[in-house]
């Protein structure tokens, strides 16, 4: 245990003069808090900053089926991965941008859709009624279940034959003769996007609602005298309050959104339909079939590029708006 | 504020819609937890033909759901105690200390926490294989070498969101531990700890819950010894015949434990999840 006696503080003080008393307190004991990080620090190198430069050197190698056992044996491929896997007139090329495009598609509709839905939610919950508190807690069941266990139901409930959403609209609404496929073709893209935004409204909601809740009353109480409604009172009071958690908030859904790949991986297994290839299960499917880690590689490092670019764009665009406003 | 007539009726229905898109899921899991296999195979029924609690008994026979079971416990235990203990010291000086590197720390770990797992899966798999091969080390396929991998995820998170709970602390109760003669260290554990207990137990079954359900990292880097439940689950639906029923009785008992955990905690989990967007 490391103890070591705080100064004492009419010394402290008349060592500093005006400076607060705390300040040199901590000053004398600056290798403390270094102290305190290292076993993090040491983690972090281990898990995420050296396999994150060994990936980025994964991707100029050969690393096939047959080097993966062998790495140092890999022989270098230069650019040749990044080459390969962006010759968008060849199959693999192609593949990768359809994943892409499929993967932004799917990432705007959901933010829009849960944001959406999570606003409306913490609007209609932000002034106490009977049986608020059950309410919240019904919105938080599908974020607190194991994505795995949930979205094995959906599939379930897609099911073509004995499943309940043919069910309702087949047998008891007969809006179609036909039973339509959920989990293959063209109908599986919006089946996924049902079922993302079933599992991560509730979080936006979350965040949503704290952030009104620090709303003041005053506001609210000045727009009503103002004769506000309740949806010009959305617009003057609510909206601009919650500029800077919609800011994060937004960020963060799109970040997820973009790498999803246990909602994919549970509600497809290990091949998912063409029409719903998002880019991570793209890459893990590439990687973990074909046995080619190079190109994987070289995919990963494209994807985190982009994603940084994205973040670097978005926080320079929001932070000019502040400045502006 | 007087709610208009149009609002309160709008709030009714969507309220209800909403409640009843989140708990549909609920629903199917647990009517068809309590079907028999028969009930499963023809056309959809909202309710069982007849109740029974076959599938649950069952479930534990078609695939070793014990065995992907203990893995789970043992492997998220782990990784979610190791994390926070880890994370605990480095957010204690986050939080109470001003000094060089501080903030290269912070936007370190809150980056890497929006990394995509796939980038860390491809070079950790080649990491894992090749040490097993020279070294002898054999993490491939190994408990510990999922517990290493659930750390890159549940490390970040768990000193964010530790970082907010001892923010929360008041400094006043430091100042007051080193009146009575405590040093950092002893004002840390003897008052700090203690103070904000109960967001240290929310950052614990947190960081159990996203490692119960994670799937990237056990789908590549588990064997058939030490499978996970979020994996092993897709076993039912191998079989030559799909056991939907014990399929949902399945996910019904492993969801159980975390969802009570979750809705117990409800409070103070919130608090720190939405502590980054909001502060």
């Amino acid at each position: 245990m490391i103890t070591v006696d705080p100064a004492p503080e009419a010394g402290t003080e008349a060592r500093t003069g005006s400076t607060p008393v705390r300040a040199p307190r901590k000053r004398k004991r600056q290798w403390l808090p270094y102290l305190l990080l290292l076993p993090v620090v040491v983690a972090e190198l281990l898990i995420h900053i050296i396999p994150m430069v060994i990936g980025v050197g994964m991707s100029f190698l050969e690393l096939t089926q047959f080097y993966v056992r062998n790495w140092t044996a890999a022989p270098a491929a230069g650019v040749g991965n990044y080459r390969f896997v962006l010759q968008f007139d060849e199959a693999s090329g192609k593949a990768l941008l359809h994943s892409f495009w499929t993967t932004v598609q799917f990432t705007v509709i959901v933010l829009a859709l849960s944001w959406a839905l999570a606003m409306a939610a913490a609007i209609w919950t932000q002034h106490a009624f009977r049986g608020r508190g059950l309410v919240r807690t019904i919105f938080l069941v599908p974020y607190a279940l194991p994505v795995f266990a949930s979205v094995i139901t959906w599939s379930f409930m897609l099911q073509r034959d004995n499943g309940m959403v043919n069910h309702v609209l087949v047998d008891q609404l007969h809006l179609t003769d036909e039973r339509p496929f959920w989990l293959i073709g063209d109908n599986s893209f919006w089946a996924l996007i049902v079922v993302e935004v079933w599992r991560l409204w509730p979080f936006a909601f979350l965040a949503l609602t704290a952030g009104m809740s620090s709303i003041p009353a005053e506001q609210y109480e000045a727009a009503a005298i103002d004769g506000a409604g309740v949806l010009r009172s959305v617009r003057w009071v609510t909206l601009p309050n919650l500029r800077s958690v919609n800011q994060v908030l937004l960020l963060v859904l799109f970040l997820w959104t973009f790498n999803e790949f246990t909602v994919p991986y549970t509600f497809f297994g290990k091949s998912a339909p063409e029409q719903a290839d998002l880019i991570s299960m793209h890459i893990y499917q590439n990687s973990f079939v074909t046995w080619n880690f190079g190109t994987g590689s070289a995919m990963s490092v494209l994807l985190l590029l982009f994603l940084l670019a994205v973040t670097a764009v978005y926080l320079l665009l929001t932070r000019k708006k502040d400045v502006d406003a | 504020m007087r709610e208009p007539q149009w609002f309160v009726w709008s709030r009714r229905i969507g309220l209800t819609l909403l409640c009843a898109f989140a708990l549909l899921p609920v629903w199917v899991m647990v009517t068809t937890s309590l079907k028999p296999l028969g009930d499963v195979q023809g056309e959809f029924r909202w309710f069982p033909s007849t109740v029974t609690l076959d599938a649950f008994v069952e479930m534990w026979r078609t695939i070793p759901l014990g065995r992907y079971f203990v893995n789970s416990l043992v492997v998220s235990v782990t990784a979610a105690v190791a994390s926070v203990a880890l994370a605990l010291l480095a957010a204690y000086a986050v939080s109470r200390y001003r000094f060089t590197g501080r903030q290269l720390f912070s936007v370190t770990v809150l980056s890497t926490q929006m990394f995509p797992g796939i980038l860390f899966l491809l070079p950790l798999f080649v990491i894992f294989v090749n040490l097993g091969r020279t070294l002898g080390i054999d993490l491939y396929g190994s408990r510990p070498g999922l517990i290493i991998t659930y750390l890159t995820f549940t490390l970040p998170f768990a000193v964010w969101m530790l970082v907010g709970y001892l923010d929360s602390v008041p400094r006043e109760l430091d100042e007051a531990a080193a009146v009575d003669g405590n040093g950092p260290m002893g004002a840390f554990f003897r008052v700090v700890v203690p103070a904000a207990m109960p967001g240290i137990i929310a950052v614990l079954i947190y960081a159990f819950m996203t490692a119960w359900g994670e799937v990237l990292f056990a789908s590549v880097l588990t064997d058939e010894s030490t499978r996970t439940l979020a994996v092993g689950l897709q076993g039912y639906a191998t079989q030559n015949n799909v056991y939907w029923n014990q399929i949902m009785a399945a996910s019904l008992t492993v969801s159980v434990p975390v969802v009570v955990g979750f809705l117990l905690l409800q409070r103070y989990l919130v608090a720190g999840l939405t502590a980054g967007s909001v502060k």
